[in-house]
C-alpha cells in the first residue's frame, strides 16, 4: 500500500539515511522533511515541531555542523533541551514533619482521565516503596468503576501494601480522607490515593475531584499529584493537564505506555506550557515496568 | 494561533473576497492551514498528505461562487470530503445466519473494551437480541469482576468460568462461551479479550487462537478517541495480527478532536460502526459521519448553520438574526428562540460545534445537554419581557428574583447571562468576519476565558515550597529486581537528587 511505504518510510528515515547536508550549517529539503516528520510522528503536534525545527535551524548554523553526525546529534540536543533536565523529578512520597513538628506521611494523590494507568501505577509505585523498606497504605478513591476497589486491591497484594476501601458508591473525598487519616495513625511512611477516570471535561467529575484533595489537606498536605497521561495520547494531552493543574495542581506527569510504538511527544508540550515535569514512565503491565522519567533516554528511543 | 479551521482559512484567505476563482497561490495557503489544522486534530501524518493532496485537486479550478467566501467554500469542501471518508460504506453489523453471532472485542490497553461490552450488550437487548458476555480478558487485575458488573448493570448474563488475574486460559474460555451460547439459545456472544500492545507479538498470537477458536462474525477494533499519531502504527498490527472487520471509537465524550477516526477509517478501510460517549452504559451510539468530520475539523462552521438554519427557521427571520447578530442587538428572546430552532434540528452538541466563535466557549459547549438546555429556557422563560430585550438591565435582586422564579441557583442566573452576552459579542466579531451583519469584524477573539472557571472548581491554594520535603528520589530507591536504579546507599535521606543511570531505563527495541 502507497501509505503504508510512505509511513515505512518517514518512520526509518531518520534513524538510517544519513541526514543531508548542503553545507555547513544547512540541511537539504528532503532531510528538513524527515527531521519535521520524525517530530510530527512522535505526537509533538504542529506548533512545537515548528518551534524546534527553528531552534535546530539556528543551532546548525551556529555550530556551522558539516557531518551528518553531528546534525543528528545536534537535533538530540535541542529535543533533550525541550525537555528541561534541569527539572527537579523527585517525587515527594516519604514522610515528613507536619506544621506541629509530628512526622506525617508522604501522601501522593494519583489523577487522569480514563483507562491511562492510575491504578497500575499506583500499584507499581507502591511496589517500589515498599521493596524499599517502606509501609504503604493505598486510599482506594475510585469508588465508581466497576470492580476499580478490587482492582487496586489486588495490586495491593502485589506490592505487599494494605487497602483502605469505603462502602460501595462511597464518596470518594471520605474515602480519600480516611485513608490518610489511617495511615497518620498507624505511621505509614506513604498514602497513594487512586482516584476515578475522569474526562477533564467534565466539570461535575473534575469538582469531585478538587474535592478529594481539599479534603485530604485538612489533614495533611498532598506532597504530591500525578497525572497520568497515555503515550498514546496525542494533542488532547495539552487540554488534560490544563484543566487537571488548574483542578488539583498537579506537580508531577507520569507518562504510560512507552512499551508500545507510541512515542509520547506531547509531553514536550505540556512540560513546556505548565512547567511541571514527567516524573515517572510506565513500561508495561508488571509490577516492576515503572522507571524514572530521563530526557536523554526519551530522546533516544523517540529518534530510534 | 487560532484554534479552528475555520479561523485559520478566514485568516489565510483574508485577501481574497471577491475573486472569481481560487487561484494556486490560493490553495496552497489554505492547504497549509488545513494540514496543520488536521495535525492538530490528531489526523496521522501520512494520511493528512494524502487527505490535503485530494482537497487541492478539488479546489482547483473551483468556481468561488456568489453566496460563499473562499474560505467558506474550502470549509465547504473539506467537510464533504472528510464525511465521504468516514462514511464511506457505512453498515450494520453482521449477524450470523445460523445464531449466535460472535463479536470479539480487541484493542489496546485502557481503550475501553470492557465498558464498551456492556454497552454492547445493552444495545444489543434493546435490539431485541438475548446477548451473553464472555470473560476473557484473564490479564487485567479484575477485569472478570469488572464485567460482571457491567453485564448485571446492563440486565445480560455473563460467562466467566474462570478468575482472572493470570488464572485460566482465555482461548479455552471463549470457545466454552461460545458453546455455551449455542447450548442455551442465546444469539450474540460478546467475547471480551484483554488489552494488548500492538508490538506484543505473543498477545497478539493469542488474540489470533481466539479468534480461531471461535470463528467471529465480527471482530470490532476499540480505539480511544484521544489517540495520536501511533492510531496508524497500532491499527495496522491489530490489522495484519488478529484482523478486525469494524471499528468502535470510545471516550468521545471527551474534547478530544479524534482524528484517529480518519486515520483509522482510510488506513485499514474498516467501517467504524460505533461511537461511544460517556460512562453510563447507555452512552453509545451508532456512528454519524457528519458530527466526527465537523468535529474533528473544530470549526464553527457557519455555513452549515446557515444552511440547517434556513431548514428550521424561515428565511427572513434567519435574516433578522443575522442581521442583530452582526449588530450586537441580539436579545435573550433571540437567543431562547434560536435555541429551540435548533433544539428542532438535532442532538444539541452536534449543532453547538457549529456556532461561530464556539471555539472560545468549547469546555462549556461540552457540558450543554438538551437537560441543561431544559434549565436555560426556564430562566429565560422566568425572566420579564423587557429583561429579555434587554439583558443589561438584569442586576443582582433581578437575577435573585429569577433564580428564585425558575427554581435555580443565582449562580446559573449569572452564569447564563455572562454567557450571553461573550456569545454575543463573539457572534458579532466572528459575523464580521465571515462577511455578513454589520459588526466590527475585529479578529482579536480571544475575549473570553475567565468564565471557564466561573464556577463551582475548589480554589486550590498555591503549592508553597517547603524546606522540608518528603521526596522520594527521582531515581526511586534501590534493592529493586529488574529496570531499577540501585540508589540504596542514599535511602536515609529525605529527598534525594534525580539522578539515575539512564542505561537502566529499558525503553523496548523494536
Ligand atoms: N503496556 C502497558 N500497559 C499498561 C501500562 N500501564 C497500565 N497499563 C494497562 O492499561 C490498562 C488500564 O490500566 P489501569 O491501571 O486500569 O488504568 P486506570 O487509569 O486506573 O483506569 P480507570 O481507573 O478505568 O480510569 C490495564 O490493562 C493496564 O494493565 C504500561 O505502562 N504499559
Ligand atoms: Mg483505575
Amino acid at each position: 500500500m502507497r501509505l503504508r511505504g510512505r509511513l515505512a518510510k518517514s518512520r526509518s528515515a531518520f534513524g538510517q539515511s544519513l541526514l543531508g547536508l548542503l553545507g555547513a550549517g544547512d540541511l537539504d529539503e528532503d532531510s528538513w522533511t524527515d527531521v519535521e516528520d520524525t517530530l510530527l510522528l512522535a505526537d509533538l503536534g504542529a506548533a512545537t515541531t515548528t518551534e524546534i525545527v527553528d531552534r535546530l535551524r539556528a543551532e546548525l548554523a551556529a555550530r556551522a555542523v558539516r557531518t551528518a553526525e553531528q546534525a543528528r546529534a545536534a537535533l538530540r540536543d535541542v529535543l533533550i533541551e525541550a525537555l528541561r533536565p534541569e527539572l527537579d523529578r523527585a517525587v515527594r512520597a516519604l514522610p515528613h514533619n507536619g506544621a506541629d513538628g509530628v512526622s506525617v506521611p508522604g501522601v501522593v494523590l494519583i489523577a487522569g482521565v480514563n483507562g491511562t494507568g492510575k491504578t497500575t501505577t499506583t500499584g507499581k509505585l507502591a511496589r517500589v516503596l515498599v521493596a524499599d523498606g517502606r509501609r504503604v497504605l493505598l486510599g482506594a478513591a475510585d469508588t465508581f468503576r466497576a470492580a476499580a476497589v478490587e482492582q487496586l486491591s489486588t495490586w495491593g497484594e502485589r506490592a505487599g501494601a494494605e487497602v483502605v476501601r469505603g462502602a460501595e458508591g462511597a464518596d470518594p473525598a471520605s474515602v480519600a480522607f480516611d485513608a490518610v487519616k489511617r495511615g497518620s495513625v498507624d505511621g505509614v511512611d506513604t498514602v497513594l490515593i487512586d482516584t476515578a477516570g475522569r474526562l477533564h471535561t467534565k466539570t461535575g467529575l473534575m469538582d469531585e475531584l478538587g474535592k478529594v484533595k481539599r479534603v485530604i489537606s485538612k489533614q495533611t498536605e498532598v506532597d504530591e499529584v500525578l497525572l497520568v497521561l497515555d503515550a498514546t495520547t496525542g494533542q488532547n494531552g495539552i487540554m488534560q493537564a490544563r484543566v487537571f493543574r488548574e483542578v488539583v495542581d498537579i506537580t508531577g506527569i507520569v507518562l504510560t505506555k512507552l512499551d508500545g510504538t507510541a512515542k509520547g511527544g506531547i509531553v514536550f508540550h505540556v512540560q513546556r506550557e505548565l512547567g511541571v515535569p514527567v516524573k515517572l514512565v510506565g513500561l508495561g503491565e508488571g509490577v516492576d515496568d515503572l522507571a524514572p522519567f530521563e530526557p536523554a533516554a526519551f530522546v533516544d528511543a523517540l529518534l530510534d | 494561533m487560532f484554534d479552528t479551521l475555520s479561523d485559520r482559512l478566514t485568516s489565510a484567505l483574508a485577501g481574497l473576497r471577491g475573486k472569481g476563482r481560487l487561484s494556486d497561490a490560493d490553495i496552497d495557503a489554505t492547504a497549509r492551514e488545513i494540514r496543520i489544522a488536521l495535525l492538530e486534530a490528531d489526523v496521522a501524518l501520512p494520511v493528512v498528505r494524502q487527505f490535503v493532496a485530494q482537497i487541492k485537486e478539488r479546489a482547483k479550478g473551483s468556481e468561488v461562487s456568489g453566496a460563499l467566501n473562499p474560505a467558506q467554500q474550502v470549509i465547504k469542501i473539506v467537510n464533504e470530503e472528510l464525511i465521504g471518508i468516514l462514511g464511506g460504506a457505512t453498515r450494520r453489523l453482521e449477524l450470523a445466519k445460523v445464531p449466535p453471532t460472535v463479536i470479539m472485542l480487541a484493542g489496546l490497553q485502557g481503550s475501553g473494551k470492557t465498558t464498551l461490552a456492556g454497552k454492547l450488550a445493552l444495545w444489543l437487548r434493546s435490539q431485541g437480541h438475548t446477548p451473553l458476555l464472555v470473560a476473557a480478558d484473564l490479564q487485567r487485575p479484575n477485569a472478570v469482576t469488572q464485567l460482571q458488573i457491567v453485564g448485571q448493570q446492563a440486565g445480560v448474563q455473563v460467562y466467566a468460568p474462570e478468575p482472572g488475574n493470570g488464572v485460566g486460559d482465555p482461548v479455552d474460555v471463549s470457545r466454552r462461551g461460545v458453546a455455551e451460547a449455542r447450548a442455551r439459545h442465546y444469539d450474540i456472544v460478546v467475547v471480551d479479550t484483554a488489552g494488548r500492545l500492538g508490538i506484543d507479538a505473543e498477545m497478539m498470537r493469542q488474540a489470533v487462537d481466539i479468534r480461531d477458536a471461535v470463528r467471529p462474525n465480527e471482530i470490532l477494533f476499540v480505539i480511544d478517541a484521544m489517540i495520536g499519531q501511533d492510531a496508524v502504527s497500532t491499527s495496522e498490527a491489530f490489522r495484519d495480527g488478529v484482523g478486525f472487520s469494524g471499528v468502535v471509537l470510545t471516550k468521545l465524550d471527551g474534547d478530544a478532536r479524534g482524528g484517529a477516526a480518519l486515520s483509522v477509517r482510510q488506513v485499514t478501510g474498516a467501517p467504524i460502526l460505533f461511537a461511544s460517549n460517556g460512562e453510563r452504559l447507555e452512552d453509545f451510539d451508532v456512528f454519524h459521519p457528519d458530527r466526527m468530520a465537523s468535529r474533528i475539523l473544530g470549526m464553527g462552521d457557519l455555513l452549515t448553520l446557515i444552511e440547517q438554519a434556513e431548514q428550521a427557521f424561515d428565511a427572513e427571520q434567519a435574516e433578522q438574526t443575522a442581521a442583530k447578530i452582526g449588530s450586537g442587538d441580539l436579545t435573550l428572546e433571540d437567543f431562547l428562540e434560536q435555541m429551540l430552532a435548533i433544539r428542532k434540528m438535532g442532538p444539541i452538541a452536534n449543532l453547538l460545534g457549529m456556532l461561530p466563535g464556539a471555539a472560545g466557549m468549547k469546555e462549556q459547549l461540552a457540558q450543554v445537554d438538551d437537560k441543561q438546555l431544559d434549565r436555560l429556557q426556564a430562566i429565560i422563560r422566568g425572566m420579564t419581557p423587557a429583561e429579555r430585550a434587554d439583558p443589561k438591565i438584569i442586576n443582582a435582586s433581578r437575577r435573585q428574583r429569577i433564580a428564585r422564579g425558575s427554581g435555580v441557583a443565582v449562580s446559573e442566573v449569572n452564569q447564563l447571562v455572562e454567557r450571553f452576552f461573550e456569545a454575543r459579542k463573539m457572534m458579532q466579531q466572528m459575523a464580521g468576519r465571515f462577511g455578513f451583519g454589520a459588526g466590527p469584524g475585529r479578529r482579536g477573539r480571544k475575549a473570553r476565558k475567565g468564565g471557564k472557571k466561573g464556577k463551582g472548581r475548589g480554589p486550590t491554594p498555591p503549592r508553597t515550597p517547603r524546606a522540608l520535603p518528603g521526596g522520594l528520589p527521582a531515581g526511586l530507591p534501590g534493592g529493586l529486581p529488574s529496570g531499577m536504579p540501585d540508589l540504596s546507599e542514599l535511602s536515609g535521606l529525605d529527598q534525594l537528587p534525580p539522578g539515575f543511570d539512564p542505561s537502566k531505563l529499558r525503553f523496548p527495541k523494536k
